[in-house]
């Protein structure tokens, strides 16, 4: 069997994920249990934690797949136009066809046009591509960069904390995933002090090519200041680096201080030669924000400054991906063009997303008042993302009780919470973090109700664990 | 260094290049590529469609052309082609999108109830939540069910089973274990030619050896196990052999292999201690009479324990092809036989970093496998659905072998099943010669001259292998009958005037 698949590292969670699918099962068996359901937040799946999908974007969508429900009276007419629209972008009228491989033509349009509107920036069509889900675009741009004959490895220099697929790619395609932290104490800020550091380590063992950074962040929530992007930017440049920005969580910022500038604007800003030579791929998806559409798989990537001789090969490369579902290309196309002030569904779309708006903002601002009260656990601001990703100041007793137990200590935390309360969330140690420290993460994108009722559990949880532990 | 420093001071690009110094480098050039990326090609998707859809773009502009549209005979895409989809499965997806639907009397009672399961199995009852990375259960389950009664009874399970986006999906993360080792133990990979040009662009990528194996013109393009053990014996020489990869029914060729044939290979397989890898998309389009489809999990455990064992196996559906044609969703699963308990675990990694197949295709994936039943409110007219649009490309299967073997010059093999006919073309030598001087294989320069003089875009047997000196095209049988007619003569006379152009 190949050695890189090998080396992807061992997926601790396996076993809490089946633990979690079982206790659910067993509830739905009607066994008895000190809490009536499990309140799943461990992914940053909205629809997953009891968000609702947004009307129009669903009713778009039944009508692409059933075109029979444009001759019926009860869609709104802008869905049906919008449908029909949409129908007549497609082979043959049929969202059943393949489509161009890097997406349907008239889509990646409209993703360049609100990339230019975004940034103030022109975007190109021919520098877009759509795939399923956004770690599927970066997946092929990690296998233009690495190689798995490289001698030495190359290496990618990724977030700790950060999300365990980009290291697992990475090291399945034969690089290496070199660590550099996150400053906890500063909110989670990416210092350059730090990249400095981690660069010259990863020198040591690799020769690194490319930056991943994720912004806002996954788990931590940061979003980063002008300042430090630019540093980012710098650093990249100097040191003659690839850089990956995955920006899929752009449309959930909550801290009135803090705005999501793309890294492509914030080059631009820079000016030239920066800005005409940098090179950057950035991603975004239909999964995260507004639209919380993860099992769709809607997901692109912009390429930014390629070597021109390079691109027909990205180009066959992204072929071989024979062509993203079109139901995610749908949502794509739903994000970016939204219903318009006037539009039949307008009212209802604005409706919806203030409300989600904010019960994220309410969600990010309980999480925040509720756990930084209780002793033994604090959380630094949650200034945009999917998750809050609360410290652990765990006893020695605790400690040595999961040590015991043969597990990480915030991975027994965790595995006792849901015994316990029901409430599924996940350890630190799947992102990584400073030794000595530990943290859960969970997904703040849930209905009011539900956030309360888990922090009601946890709360109640923490202080007993805390007490028996103590 | 000094191109760097001056950047770093923010010297203009201009004074850069005046002081000689080299402007920073790209990260990203030819050298520094992955090399095995530039060994990969897609004949399906390559320079001959982009020429049809420049044609297209041409048409549209209202300049003048030998055509009035372009027939993209190419790609194995239904709907495109204008094939109706199967209303059941419409239905049901619909009301999983928008379930307010449910309220709707205009829908069948089946229909909701399959769409209210499926909402059931997935996050917070929508469609938009993540699955396991291994696929929904229910619809597992319901795979597992599906190929337990399509082979007699031969027990499945649903653990065996992973969904994924596609049957491409499936078969690249397989090769991805498969592919190890370095030199002359390098993996090689048997495959068929002519092939489906997704497992050459594969192996490519992963830097793995093809090992050619040639399916039997003459003989309907059958396998031989003579030609199997011939190539193999070459390649151990230059590499470590370690799977064998089968379209049944072929692509591009429609053979259906008897079942004679798949326990010849799965013996083979054995003896050589070879994976294999089983594309059984197109398991519903079988059209010629005495063909039957077989499936290798079938087979092989009809074999006894001796075989059903030990021969590893891995085996793809997809929801592209067979009467569905919904190669937009991307639904698809792989069945994995006997596969060891540590690559097990791996293979669960390795799919859980792509997070989870597209859950619509799931979904109908699950459909696909669980169609209603009869006494069901929605079988008589599912049925009539299926069975025409399979009858219909019977016909066409039958239609496109006679006409084509009514053209001097052109031979085309019985079409027992798929959706392609791979007709031998004869070339004539200052044709091959012309095509030489362009710089292009013979039958690429052929079907460009056929694409420019009839807009029919059809895809060079170079793309997918073949006999050396032999030529051949690939084209799909999908086209309406009306259309398939007009394009079937339109070849005929291009081909006879080509001929004649050239002798």
């Amino acid at each position: 069997m190949s050695s890189h698949v090998r080396t992807v590292r061992p997926n601790q969670m396996v076993a809490l994920m089946e633990r979690a699918a079982h206790i659910k099962k067993m509830l739905e068996q009607g066994e008895k249990k000190p809490y009536k359901d499990v309140i799943d937040v461990c992914w940053g799946d909205p629809h997953g934690a009891g968000m609702k999908p947004l009307t129009f974007v669903r009713q778009v969508l039944a009508a692409c797949i059933y075109p029979q429900l444009l001759d019926g009276g009860n869609l709104p007419m802008d869905v049906k136009r919008r449908a029909q629209k949409l129908l007549r972008w497609c082979d043959g009228g049929s969202v059943g066809s393949y489509t161009n491989t890097g997406g349907i033509l008239e889509i990646v349009e409209n993703l360049a046009q609100f990339i230019s509107q975004r940034d103030g920036v022109p975007a190109h069509p021919e520098n877009i591509w759509i795939h399923p889900g956004s770690q599927t675009s970066l997946t092929s741009i990690l296998t233009l960069l690495l190689s798995s004959e490289a001698t030495p490895k190359r290496g990618v220099l990724v977030p700790v904390p950060g999300h365990s697929t980009v290291p697992l790619s990475v090291a399945a395609l034969g690089g290496v995933a070199a660590p550099y932290f996150l400053d906890e104490e500063r909110g989670w800020e990416l210092r350059a002090d730090e990249l400095r550091r981690a660069l010259a380590s990863a020198r040591g063992v690799c020769r690194p090519v490319a930056l991943y950074v994720i912004n806002p962040g996954n788990p931590t929530g940061h979003v980063q200041s002008r300042k430090s992007m630019e540093e980012v930017i710098r650093f990249v440049a100097e040191n003659n680096l690839f850089l990956l920005a995955d920006e899929v969580y752009q449309g959930s910022v909550y801290d009135a201080n803090s705005e999501f500038v793309s890294y492509k604007k914030r080059l631009y800003e820079l000016g030239p030669p920066l800005a005409h030579t940098l090179e950057l791929a950035s991603f975004h998806s239909a999964s995260k924000g507004l639209l919380g559409e993860c099992g769709l798989r809607g997901g692109y990537v912009e390429l930014l400054n390629m070597d021109p001789v390079v691109m027909p090969y990205v180009e066959r490369l992204f072929h071989l991906i024979p062509s993203p579902p079109v139901t995610g290309q749908i949502a794509l196309e739903l994000m970016v063009e939204p219903p318009q002030p006037g539009d039949p569904s307008y009212p209802l779309y604005m409706h919806e997303t203030e409300h989600t708006r904010r019960t994220l903002v309410d969600n990010v601002k309980r999480v925040l008042q509720v756990l930084n009260r209780l002793p033994a656990i604090s959380c630094q601001p949650v200034r945009g993302g999917a998750f809050a990703f609360p410290r652990l100041h765990l006893t020695t007793k605790a400690i040595r009780k999961a040590k015991d137990a043969g597990m990480q200590p915030d991975m027994f935390y965790c595995t006792k919470l849901l015994e316990d309360t029901g409430v599924f969330v996940s350890p630190g140690c799947e992102y990584g973090q400073k030794e000595g420290t530990y943290h859960i993460r969970f997904c703040i994108m849930t209905p009011t109700d539900t956030m309360e009722e888990l922090l009601r559990r946890l709360s109640a949880f923490h202080l007993k664990f805390m007490k028996d532990l103590s | 260094m000094s191109g760097l420093s001056a950047t770093r001071c923010g010297l203009p690009k201009e004074s850069v290049a005046e002081n000689g110094a080299p402007p920073r480098g790209k990260v990203l050039t030819i050298d520094t590529m992955n090399p095995t990326v530039k060994m990969v090609e897609y004949a399906v998707r390559g320079p001959i469609v982009q020429r049809a859809v420049e044609l297209e773009k041409e048409l549209s502009e209202g300049r003048k052309k030998p055509f009035q549209e372009v027939i993209k005979a190419n790609i194995g895409d239904a709907h495109a082609m204008g094939q109706q989809p199967i209303t059941f499965f419409r239905q049901v997806l619909a009301l999983c999108s928008y379930p307010e639907l449910l309220n709707d009397s205009t829908f069948p009672e089946d229909a909701k109830s399959r769409a209210r399961r499926i909402l059931q199995s997935c996050g917070g009852n929508s469609m938009g939540s993540y699955s396991a990375s291994q696929g929904i259960d229910s619809v597992r389950q319901d795979v597992a069910r599906y190929v337990q009664q399509r082979d007699g009874g031969v027990y499945c399970d649903p653990d065996n089973i992973y969904l994924t986006t596609g049957a491409s999906d499936g078969i690249v993360t397989m090769l991805k274990l498969l592919v190890c080792g370095e030199g002359a133990s390098r993996t090689g990979v048997m495959i068929s030619i002519p092939q489906y040009p997704l497992y050459s662009a594969a192996l490519a990528e992963l830097g793995a050896v093809q090992i050619n194996y040639y399916l039997n013109e003459e003989a309907c393009w059958s396998m031989d196990i003579g030609e199997l053990q011939r190539a193999l014996d070459e390649a151990r020489g230059h590499c470590n052999p370690r799977a064998l990869c089968i379209i049944n029914p072929g692509n591009p060729t429609g053979q259906v292999q008897n079942r004679k044939c798949i326990e010849d290979v799965i013996r083979f397989a054995a003896k050589e201690r070879l994976f294999l890898m089983a594309d059984e998309v197109y398991q519903d389009n079988v059209y010629a009479d005495g063909c039957e489809f077989h499936s290798f999990k079938k087979v092989l455990f009809e074999m006894g324990p001796e075989y059903s064992n030990t021969v590893e196996l891995a085996s793809f559906h997809s929801t592209s092809k067979c009467y569905m044609g919904e190669c937009g969703f991307r639904g698809g699963y792989m069945e994995i036989i006997n596969m060891d308990d540590e690559v097990k675990a791996q293979l669960t990694k390795l799919v859980s970093v792509r997070l989870c197949p597209p859950v619509p295709g799931q979904a109908l994936m699950g459909l696909v496998v669980n169609p209603p039943q009869p006494g069901e409110p929605s079988h008589e007219n599912f049925m009539k659905e299926r069975t025409a649009t399979l009858s219909a490309l019977a016909d066409k299967a039958r239609l496109t072998e006679e006409v084509l073997n009514t053209v001097p010059g052109i031979s085309c093999n019985p079409v027992q099943g798929a959706m392609y006919s791979f007709p031998r073309i004869s070339i004539p030598e200052k044709a091959v010669k012309e095509a030489a001087g362009q710089g292009q294989q013979p039958d690429m320069f052929y079907c460009m001259r056929l694409l420019e003089e009839t807009g029919i875009c059809l895809v060079p047997g170079s793309g997918f292998g073949q006999k050396d000196g032999t030529y051949h095209f690939r084209m799909t049988i999908l086209p309406p009958a009306d259309k398939l007619k007009i394009l079937l003569s339109k070849v005929k006379e291009f081909h006879q005037r080509f001929t004649k152009q050239y002798s």
